[in-house]
């Protein structure tokens, strides 16, 4: 009787129909998501067969993933490449989501934003093939800058390598810095720069003291979100670096599909996990100042 | 900081942005097959040579049924999820909703491998049914965080007001709630659609032998005389995804003016 009404009471509790509504939605993602990226885990402590893989335990992969030289060099390359890709991003972004949150007339934000997000919407293969054409040795740039006579012959400094790696992404990326950032400062209330500058800080002085401070929660986010997927990306080195400069993505997809070494490729890909994780938890760390008093 | 110096920063940074796509059409319309400067002269022979491969067809007939199906999936999934957040709390609301939101932030490669093992373990062929289901992962973030918006601006009296009127909760939802966050639901399903259409890693790695749009493309990228006529078919998808996009936009804001909010900016 007790139970029943105990029961009945959670029922038509609230948190019932919460659980009740949210159900389809996280088992979908319990069984497409969390399920596989749990036998990713399984499989990184197994051994490899001959087109199998054998439930023993060991630590074999990990110990590979973390000698072997070439592992780690394209670990230290995906690194490299999406903390650049990020430093880039956000910096170039910074300015622009400040222009559009500050100086742009409110009615006209949405049409600004509009504009900064639509070649965003464009195929990201063709974009990044694009940057290839751009970019490339006898592309956009080296025919512009050699029939104007500034160069003889083709730059090699900003094709099919990690610089244009770079490059590339930053492009792919850059809304996902701006918004973020626009949102961010969207929530600051004006008023606090007015006295500022009442108390007699200069214009520098109250964007370095009031601002930046409470636009950081929009950067910290901006970051997180330009640096975790990069460091996956797999179209832009198979494009643009032709297959050559290979980051953590197209090792995976080497090791789990040319050579069928799943055990291998999934303790690279957890260890990237890891990797990012860790970096973006230290990162977190470091800005938790600015970030107290944040739902 | 000087609004004439960051104005023109941005413009600066505007075309950096579209560059890109401003080359597009133009060897799009160029009759050379090589993609690089001087241009030769003016030709739509590429956009007829496109439309004129049977492969291409098909994959744009897989592509619509993958991103019809994702894009209604997802929303279905994101109308669940963003109803039960913003209406309930309840104890695990937080680590419930992170899982689900995860693949907004996980490389897609991680994604699709792990839903790769599992498929090839349970002994599930690949086809364009696998396709959806990651898709239906990926699109189902942004499905919630287009309705959790929609839904988070309803008036909760309007829906006590119809209890008081002698509703049952399903003809409250159906006749109060619905048509109130229509707009949401339409730009939600118009978005999701569009990165179904784009998204190439899922597509490429859970379709076996079936190709989707993004998997046709990357495939002739490998052959130089293929490329002008991919450069046509580019063009075309950046019209028809503007054009979509003006659209799910027009619908979010028809959704805020009903609902008598202020237009506070973009999707995301």
């Amino acid at each position: 009787m007790d139970l029943r009404t105990r029961w009945g009471r959670f029922r038509n509790s609230e948190a019932a129909s919460g659980y009740l509504l949210v159900s389809p939605t996280a088992l979908y993602a319990i069984l497409l998501l969390a399920a596989p990226l749990g036998m990713i885990v399984l499989y990184s402590v197994f051994r490899d067969g001959y087109l199998t893989v054998i439930p023993a335990f060991t630590m074999d992969n990990y110990v590979e993933t973390w000698s072997s030289p070439i592992y780690r060099a394209i670990m230290f390359r995906s690194l490299y490449v999406s903390m650049s890709v990020t430093l880039v991003t956000v910096l170039l972004a910074y300015p622009v989501a400040y222009f559009v949150s500050f100086h742009v007339d409110p009615s006209r934000k949405s049409l600004w934003l509009f504009l900064i997000t639509i070649p965003f919407w464009t195929s990201y293969l063709i974009r990044v093939f694009l940057w290839k054409v751009i970019l490339g040795y006898n592309g956009v740039i080296n025919s512009a800058l050699m029939s104007v006579g500034i160069i003889d012959e083709p730059l090699t400094a900003i094709s099919y390598n990690v610089q244009a790696f770079v490059v590339t992404l930053a492009h792919a990326y850059a809304p996902f810095a701006i918004l973020p950032i626009f949102v961010a400062m969207e929530k600051i209330d004006r008023s606090f720069l007015e006295a500022g500058q009442d108390l007699g800080e200069s214009r520098l002085m109250t964007f370095w003291r009031v601002t930046l401070p409470l636009s950081m929660p929009g950067v910290v986010a901006a970051t997180l979100i330009v640096f975790i997927p990069t460091i996956g990306d797999y179209v832009t080195p198979n494009l643009i670096g032709g297959g050559k400069i290979p980051m953590i993505a197209n090792m995976i997809e080497n090791l789990m599909l040319v050579r069928d070494d799943k055990p291998l490729g999934s303790a690279i890909a957890v260890s990237a996990m890891l990797i990012v994780t860790l970096v973006s938890l230290i990162f977190l760390f470091l800005n938790r100042r600015f970030l107290k008093g944040q739902k | 900081m000087k609004s004439s110096g960051l104005r023109i920063y941005t413009i600066a940074y505007l075309i950096f942005l579209y560059a890109p796509i401003l080359l597009l059409p133009l060897f799009a319309f160029n009759d050379s097959k090589v993609i690089a400067f001087p241009l030769s002269g003016f030709t739509t022979n590429w956009f007829v040579e496109m439309w004129a491969d049977a492969q291409l067809r098909n994959a744009l007939k897989n592509s619509l049924i993958v991103a019809s199906s994702a894009a209604i999936l997802a929303t279905g999934l994101g109308i669940f999820a963003a109803r039960a957040t913003t209406r309930f709390s309840f104890p695990g609301k937080g680590p419930i909703l992170g899982l689900v939101m995860l693949p907004l932030v996980l490389p897609e490669m991680i994604v699709a491998m792990a839903l790769l093992i599992v498929l090839l373990a349970i002994g599930i062929p690949l086809s364009i049914f696998t396709i959806i289901l990651g898709h239906v992962l990926i699109c189902t973030p942004f499905a919630i965080a287009i309705l959790s918006s929609a839904f988070q601006s309803l008036d909760q009296s309007l829906e006590e007001a119809a209890y008081d009127l002698g509703e049952s909760p399903l003809s409250t939802f159906r006749l109060i709630i619905l048509p109130l966050v229509m707009p949401g639901i339409i730009s939600s399903l118009l978005i999701s659609f569009t990165i179904s259409l784009d998204e190439f890693i899922i597509a490429f790695f859970l379709g076996g032998s079936e190709t989707t749009l993004s998997v046709y493309i990357f495939g002739q990228f490998r052959f130089p005389a293929k490329v002008p006529a991919i450069m046509a078919l580019g063009t075309i998808l950046v019209l028809l995804s503007i054009s979509l996009l003006a659209s799910a936009e027009f619908f979010r804001r028809r959704g805020l003016a009903r609902s008598g909010t202020k237009n506070t900016g973009g999707f995301l």
